[in-house]
């Protein structure tokens, strides 16, 4: 214990990784307590599970965007594919296996593995380009994929699997046969719910996965090839080898959030609203105005943007506008060089009011 | 007969992307931003011709003016508050979270002011249609206007990029603002007259989209401004001649796969087909390769 809070002195990554691994533990245990005390509404309840696989999200994408520093336009692809893998299986397995956990570990672990081979495969052409070109590109591979998963018809009969992208009827299913995906209505019937608790366990195991990344020999690579990749090149760092690593850690990740997302619907349907690349829009603000490559930034705005649009709700139509408006409004004050100029002097004068009364304090 | 429908069809909606796309490749250029809200202009363009047109009964060309002159306006507001004060932020990605917000703004306020439901769109163009090989091909009068004023808007663009001064000091611009400016250029004034052509063209692409396709809501001009920016960088983007030749192949591509392989697929085979010209190709069809500087 005692070398514990040594290290906790001495070693500032060690401190500032603690602190959001506590926020994230603290912000559970209040949770809990408020729903054991009854005082959590159902509204609320129902967003505890969105913050978890939104926060899974933003820290992913944040890998790739903050600390390898490439702009990923595609992200809810690889929670397409996570979402998908998850509810296959649960459909197929559900009945064989009777053990939930065991089973939604499975689920999971297949939607990380699946969501980060496609990273793997999108990222050998993807990785090769740069900037707005690499931006477009993700962004398409994202649009394939929503498309092909909502263009898909798979069933399921005594002689497996039956796999078509027209119709129902091109699978030439026997009757006893089961329909598992129906093209644009998705899978149905799906009834696995995770609880609140694996759900931050999950969050807090993304994060230690990223944290450690960000703080080992890796991730310095990762970033100094973020900062200049010719540099880091010449220094020996294989920058192939390095960007692949951070991108597929970065889809299986947002894979497993896919596989959450999926576990609180009965209906999991790939669709714009979903799996578009509004999606991944939307998670890239979150990682932007949490801080670009700053993690914890990314967990605290995302709670924060997921609950502003669920409070705005007695608003009605005019709460999008609101959050549009804040949003702007954000960037522009956290961003524009001049106001960014006035905020310093703001600061530097709350400094020197801090000072006064620490010297009285002296006195 | 039916493949060469599908062709003409296909350059209409081609053009279409071409008009969104040579404004996008322009503001790129000028400003290296992905500018989210492109699409949305395109939807208040058509807003607008929609009220006047249902409200005070003007003659449509009169209406597709105002309608320019109202996006222009717009085009350049948005750069002015939004957007100019992020110029020299550091990171590319403030302007892009900026433009994502405008874009919000600009469909949240059209589903305020206008509603969710689809309006039913009066083309504002009463050309009859040409009847082609003894009437086995029809054109319509939308797709003929489409493709020509393409083409006027695409030659109109060149000759003014590369005679006019304001044109001229635009490449400037979008080589070096720093150089530019020293030479006595107006950076703040080419990037607004930028925006301002941008915005103009998107309103004249906005009719244009919905005299062919008449459905319109908030939500119109979001999917088209992506697939211009498609478009732009399929054949390379900053180029004029580039978002032309682009935005016609991409509508050819997607009326193709819509009629012979499969509608629910459609936007998957376009999207396929840039990334293979991008991995071909990695600066478009068109596109200059500029080599990186250690």
């Amino acid at each position: 214990m005692k070398t514990l809070i040594n290290k906790f002195n001495s070693d500032k990554t060690f401190k500032q990784n603690t602190i959001t691994y506590a926020i994230v533990i603290v912000a559970y245990i209040l949770c809990q307590s408020l729903i054991l005390g009854g005082v959590m509404s159902n509204s609320m309840k129902g967003l505890l599970i969105q913050f978890c696989y939104y926060i899974i999200m933003a820290v992913s994408l944040n890998l790739t965007v903050g600390i390898l520093g490439e702009l990923s336009l595609g992200h809810a692809g690889f929670m397409c594919i996570g979402a998908f893998t998850g509810a296959i299986l649960y459909k197929t397995l559900g009945e064989v296996l009777t053990f939930k956990p065991l089973l939604l570990l499975i689920c999971i672990v297949a939607g990380a593995l699946l969501a980060g081979l496609f990273g793997f495969l999108i990222g050998i052409p993807v990785l090769r380009l740069k900037g707005d070109y690499l931006a477009i590109v993700t962004l398409a591979f994202g649009e394939i994929i929503k498309n092909v998963c909502a263009a898909v018809f798979l069933g399921k009969d005594s002689k497996g699997f039956h796999i078509s992208l027209k119709d129902q009827a091109a699978l030439n299913l026997e009757d006893s046969g089961e329909m598992i995906i129906k093209g644009p209505l998705g899978i149905t019937g799906l009834s696995f719910t995770v609880s609140f608790t694996a759900c931050v366990i999950l969050v807090l195991i993304t994060l230690i996965i990223v944290l450690n990344l960000v703080n080992s020999r890796t991730g310095r690579a990762v970033m100094a090839i973020r900062d200049n990749r010719i540099a880091a090149e010449a220094t020996g760092i294989n920058v192939t080898k390095y960007k692949m690593l951070a991108f597929t850690i970065s889809a299986a990740l947002a894979g497993v959030a896919g596989v959450l997302y999926a576990s609180s619907l009965s209906t999991l349907a790939s669709s714009s609203k979903n799996f578009g690349y509004n999606m991944s829009i939307m998670i890239l603000v979150y990682v932007v105005l949490g801080g670009i490559g700053n993690i914890r930034g990314s967990v605290i705005a995302t709670v924060i943007l997921v609950l502003l649009p669920e409070k705005l709700r007695f608003l009605s139509n005019y709460r999008m506008l609101i959050y549009a408006v804040v949003l702007i409004a954000m960037m522009l004050i956290n961003w524009s060089p001049s106001a960014r100029a006035k905020r310093d002097v703001l600061l530097s004068k709350i400094n020197i009011f801090k000072k006064k009364t620490d010297e009285k304090e002296v006195q | 007969m039916s493949f060469l429908t599908n062709i003409i069809n296909g350059i209409s909606l081609g053009s279409v992307y071409a008009i969104i796309a040579l404004g996008y490749t322009m503001v790129y250029g000028i400003a290296k931003m992905l500018n989210f809200a492109h699409g949305d202009i395109i939807m208040v363009g058509a807003y607008a011709v929609f009220l006047i047109t249902s409200a005070l009964g003007f003659n449509p060309l009169v209406t597709v003016l105002i309608a320019m002159f109202l996006c222009t306006f717009l085009g350049i507001t948005i750069e002015r508050i939004a957007y100019k004060p992020l110029r020299n932020a550091g990171s590319p990605l403030a302007v892009l979270i900026t433009a994502i917000g405008v874009s919000y703004l600009l469909q949240n306020l059209a589903l305020i002011l206008f509603g969710a439901d689809a309006k039913v769109f009066k083309s504002v163009i009463s050309l009859p249609p040409v009847k082609l090989f003894g009437g086995q091909i029809t054109i319509t009068g939308e797709t003929l206007v489409t493709i020509i004023l393409c083409i006027i808007i695409m030659t109109a663009l060149t000759i003014f990029v590369g005679k006019t001064k304001a044109g001229q000091a635009m490449l400037a611009v979008s080589e070096d603002k720093g150089a530019a400016s020293l030479m006595g250029i107006n950076v703040n004034a080419t990037i607004a007259l930028t925006f301002a052509i941008g915005s103009a063209l998107a309103a004249v692409a906005g009719v244009l989209l919905c005299s062919s396709y008449p459905s319109l809501t908030p939500y119109t001009g979001s999917m088209p401004g992506i697939k211009a920016f498609v478009a732009a960088v399929f054949g390379g983007i900053g180029s004029i001649p580039g978002a032309f030749i682009g935005g016609i192949i991409l509508g050819i591509l997607e009326t193709l796969a819509k009629a012979y392989i499969s509608t629910q697929l459609s936007d998957a085979i376009v999207f396929a087909a840039l990334i293979i010209v991008l991995l071909v190709k990695p600066t478009g069809i068109l596109g200059k390769k500029i080599m990186e500087k250690v």
